[in-house]
C-alpha cells in the first residue's frame, strides 16, 4: 500500500510542477512538457532519476520526466558500447517503443475517428 | 455626419429590411436558440474542412438575410464581410459564389458592426441603395488558428471564452421597413498590455470603454437614452471589468440595462468558460435576437459596442502584446 501511496505522491507532485509551469509561468503546454522532459534529462545524466524510480516507482516512470530521463540513458548506454557516435545512435534506443506505440496509435485514432470540435 | 471626434449619425437612418442569424450544435442548445433561423448539429456541416463548413454557414446566412428582406441577390449592390480565418478566407470566398461587388474588412470579432457603420455610411451617402453586411466564426477553426486544434486536448482557464460556431448577416437598405440605423462610433485601437490569448474579454474591455464614452460624449447622450446597451463578447470577466470602469469614469449604466452577447449566447451549464466570443457572437444575437425583440416591440432604442481582440497568431507567437477595437451602433425602431 506504501509503493502505491508514494507512487501517487510523487507522480502527482510532477504533474503538480506542471500545472504551476502552465498557471504560474503562463508557459504553453508544449514548453511545459520540452521543461519536464529537460528536466528528467538533467536528472538522469547526473544519475538521480533511476534513484526517484526506485523510491516512488511509476511515480516517477510514466510521468513525461521519465522520457527525458530515457532519452540520456540510452545515449550513455550505447555510448560507452559504441563510442562517441552512441550517442547518436543510442538516444532513441530506450524511448523507441514509446515513439512508435505514440505515432502507430496516433495513425489508428486518426484513421477511425473524427475530430468533434 | 461627423459629430464630435468620431461619431458618424447617419441623416437618412439606412433601415436593416432583412438580417440572419445561423447557429451551431452548441448556439442550439443555448438560451437563443429561438432566435436563430438555421441550427446545425453537427460542426462540420458535411464538408472536408472547418473552414469549408464556416464558408458555407456564412453563405446560408447570406441567402437568408436576403431572403428575408424580399430580395434577390443582384438587388444587392455591396457586400461587406469580415472573419477570422487567415485573410478573411470564408468571406472572400462566399464572395466569390455570390458575385456582388465586395468589400472585405477585418476588424476581428468587431467586424460586423465595422461592417454595419460603413454600409450606412455607403447607403447615407447616396453610393449605394442596398448592402449586405455578413461576418462568421467557427469554433474549431478559430481555436485552431489562434490557440490549440481542440483535439490536441491542452487545458483551458476559466477566463477562456468559446467561440460561437455560426454567421450573421444584415441587408441594409435607403428605405424599406425595419430597425433603422442612427449613429456609428469608430473606436480607437487600445492596448493595455494584455498579452493572454486565452483572456481576451480582459483586454477587449478598456477599447469597450472607450468608445461607449466617446459615443456618449460626442452625441451628448446619457445611458438612460437606450434601453439595451450590450457588448460583443467580453464575457463574464471582461463584462464586470468593463461595468467597473465605466462607474469609475463616471458613466455609471444601470446593471439590467448593460449586458453582454458573450454572457447571453449561452446557458449557465454550458462548459463555456466565461462566455462566448468570436465574430459570430455579437453578430447573431443582433441580427438575430436583440433585432427580433425590436420587431415585436420590446426593445426601442439599442446600442451595440462590437469588440474585437486584433492580435494575430504570428503576433502571440512573438510575444505582442493584444491591440483591441470597439465600434457602436445604435439601432432605433
Amino acid at each position: 500500500m506504501e509503493k502505491f501511496m508514494l507512487a501517487f505522491i510523487i507522480g502527482g507532485f510532477i504533474c503538480v510542477i506542471g500545472q504551476l509551469l502552465m498557471d504560474g509561468l503562463k508557459l504553453t503546454p508544449a514548453h511545459t512538457m520540452v521543461t519536464l522532459v529537460v528536466s528528467g534529462a538533467i536528472l538522469g545524466g547526473l544519475g538521480l532519476y533511476d534513484d526517484l524510480i526506485a523510491f516512488a516507482g511509476a511515480g516517477a516512470s510514466v510521468p513525461i520526466s521519465n522520457f527525458g530521463n530515457q532519452l540520456v540513458k540510452g545515449a550513455l548506454q550505447e555510448a560507452e558500447k559504441t563510442g562517441i557516435v552512441g550517442v547518436l545512435t543510442g538516444i532513441f534506443k530506450i524511448t523507441s517503443a514509446g515513439i512508435s506505440a505514440a505515432i502507430i496509435f496516433g495513425f489508428l485514432a486518426s484513421i477511425l475517428c473524427k475530430p468533434k470540435g | 455626419m461627423l459629430q464630435g471626434n468620431q461619431t458618424w449619425v447617419f441623416k437618412s437612418k439606412p433601415v436593416i429590411i432583412g438580417s440572419s442569424a445561423i447557429g451551431g450544435p452548441f448556439e442550439a442548445q443555448g438560451n437563443l436558440a429561438e432566435d436563430f433561423d438555421i441550427l446545425h448539429s453537427d460542426i462540420w456541416l458535411g464538408q472536408d474542412s472547418y473552414e469549408q463548413a464556416e464558408q458555407k454557414i456564412l453563405e446560408e446566412a447570406c441567402e437568408t438575410a436576403i431572403k428575408k428582406a424580399g430580395l434577390q441577390k443582384e438587388d444587392i449592390q455591396f457586400f461587406l464581410s469580415g472573419d477570422l480565418i487567415n485573410q478573411i478566407m470564408p468571406s472572400s470566398f462566399t464572395a466569390r459564389n455570390l458575385a456582388i461587388p465586395y468589400l472585405g474588412i477585418y476588424g476581428a470579432c468587431s467586424s460586423s458592426m465595422e461592417g454595419i457603420s460603413l454600409a450606412s455610411l455607403m447607403i447615407d451617402s447616396g453610393f449605394a441603395q442596398r448592402a449586405l453586411v455578413g461576418t462568421s466564426s467557427h469554433n474549431a477553426a478559430c481555436e485552431k488558428q489562434y490557440r490549440y486544434p481542440t483535439e490536441y486536448g491542452a487545458q483551458k482557464p476559466p477566463t477562456a471564452q468559446w467561440t460561437v460556431t455560426g454567421a450573421g448577416a444584415a441587408v441594409v437598405a435607403k428605405e424599406g421597413q425595419g430597425p433603422r440605423i442612427v449613429a456609428s462610433t469608430v473606436g480607437r485601437v487600445i492596448d493595455m498590455g494584455l498579452s493572454d490569448p486565452f483572456n481576451m474579454g480582459a483586454a477587449m474591455a478598456p477599447a469597450a470603454v472607450d468608445t461607449i464614452e466617446a459615443h456618449f460624449r460626442d452625441l451628448n447622450l446619457t445611458p438612460a437614452y437606450y434601453d439595451l446597451i450590450a457588448t460583443g463578447d467580453l464575457g463574464r470577466v471582461g463584462h464586470r471589468i468593463a461595468a467597473d470602469l465605466l462607474a469609475q469614469h463616471g458613466l455609471a449604466i444601470p446593471k439590467e440595462k448593460l449586458t453582454d452577447c458573450g454572457i447571453l449566447m449561452y446557458k449557465e451549464n454550458q462548459p463555456v468558460f466565461a462566455g462566448g466570443s468570436g465574430c459570430a457572437c455579437i453578430a447573431t444575437t443582433t441580427f438575430g435576437h436583440f433585432l427580433n425583440r425590436m420587431q415585436k416591440g420590446e426593445l426601442q432604442r439599442i446600442l451595440v459596442i462590437a469588440t474585437g481582440a486584433l492580435l494575430s497568431p504570428m503576433s502571440y507567437q512573438q510575444k505582442e502584446t493584444i491591440p483591441c477595437i470597439a465600434y457602436a451602433v445604435s439601432i432605433e425602431m
